[in-house]
């Protein structure tokens, strides 16, 4: 493992830059937006589901559909997450994964 | 830079609160901008913000050594941090890296995953009225969940500068680049991820992410649509066009859900 430290592979740099000009745009977007119009009603209420619906979808298939002991370590996550800051959680979180693994075969 | 995590003020349109303070202190903005030492406003926002590096350092290392895990080299990863700089979208690239990489989708999925940036810049965009062109959307390039919290606080109670802004991107930006470096060169020494439950890292970071985002009854029908298309999606579509599919499904029910309170009412950031 480990590529050379200073390699850089011409696809990599577009995939980065294809992310990095998506995400400008995100960032611009909105201030633009501001100056022409106000955003609200259906708009505003998409755009706030946006963000916690992308992230919900990513870790949907690994919480809710590989296991019991994946969704045991989800859950876990989640109630340490309450209490704990991030990486305590996230470390309580990966050996509940291990653990339960184990037990749950 | 961690992009959600404990996320100050809700991220929605220009709280009315914002506008009523913006109209109060414009005339003293005005007045100010010319008398205000650049120097010291820039110091007082790398003071303010410097606390929060601790978060930075966490998410970097976590990130550099997930990103060496899928094959990135720490130049690759460097390069990432400096130019996308979102930590959220970063996590998420990473996590459906593909050797060679699927250009359009990671764009799109970077699009997606940072939509929220578009609320936060219409929130924060009466507070640059008497900025430069260049200065506003040289300062969009940094805004962050942290820097954006923070730059509305002051907001409420002094002109925000530029000066101030650009402080409070500094230290995140220079500490980001760093951490996510660092992680990426001790990361690819890991052997067997799996072994160390660290192929749950990704998944265990987006749930503390989800946690600090939730606002109760509004967040519970979009996330569980999200979460029910993403299942469909990822037994019925190749690919992680899954993600895309629940986005949408959550943004769908967003839309039909009554449209956010004018913020500001609940909270003044």
């Amino acid at each position: 493992m480990g590529p050379d430290i200073l390699q850089i592979d011409p696809l990599v740099f577009a995939a980065i830059a294809a992310m990095a000009a998506a995400t400008y745009a995100t960032r611009v977007f909105g201030y633009w937006l501001v100056r022409r119009t106000t955003v609200s009603g259906r708009l505003a209420g998409a755009l706030e589901a946006v963000p916690g619906a992308v992230l919900t979808a990513i870790i949907a298939p690994m919480a809710f559909a590989t296991g019991a002991a994946e969704s045991g370590a989800a859950l876990l996550t989640v109630l340490l997450a309450q209490r704990l800051p991030l990486l305590p959680t996230v470390a309580g979180g990966c050996l509940a994964a291990v653990g339960l693994r184990m037990l749950l075969g | 830079m961690q992009d959600a995590g404990r996320r100050a003020p809700a991220d929605s349109g220009p709280g009315r609160i914002w506008v009523r303070y913006q109209s109060q202190y414009e005339s003293a903005f005005l007045s100010k901008v010319s008398t205000v030492r650049p120097n010291s406003e820039f110091n007082d926002g790398v003071v303010r913000i410097t606390p929060l590096l601790v978060a930075v350092i966490v998410y970097g290392l976590l990130f550099g050594t997930l990103a060496a895990q899928k094959g990135l080299s720490p130049l690759e990863t460097a390069l990432m941090s400096a130019m996308v700089f979102a930590g959220a979208s970063q996590f998420v690239a990473v996590e459906i890296w593909t050797s060679p990489p699927a250009i359009l989708l990671l764009g799109a999925t970077a699009l997606m995953v940072n939509l929220r940036h578009v609320l936060m810049g219409a929130a924060i965009a009466p507070f640059m009225k008497g900025w430069s062109r260049g200065q506003a959307y040289g300062g969009l390039f940094f805004m962050a969940d942290e820097n954006w919290a923070f730059a509305l606080q002051r907001s409420a109670t002094a002109p925000l500068t530029p000066g101030y802004y650009f402080g409070l991107c500094l230290p995140l930006y220079v500490g980001w680049i760093a951490c996510t470096t660092l992680g990426a060169v001790f990361g690819g020494f890991l052997q067997d991820p799996a072994r160390y439950g660290l192929d749950f890292a990704f998944t265990a970071v987006f749930l503390t992410l989800l946690t600090g985002l939730w606002k109760g009854k509004r967040s519970f029908l979009p996330w569980g649509a999200a979460a029910l298309a993403a299942v469909a999606g990822h037994l019925l579509l190749p690919g992680v066009w899954y993600i895309a599919l629940g986005g949408l499904a959550g943004a769908a029910v967003g839309a039909l859900q009554p449209p956010p309170v004018a913020e500001g009412e609940t909270d003044g950031a």
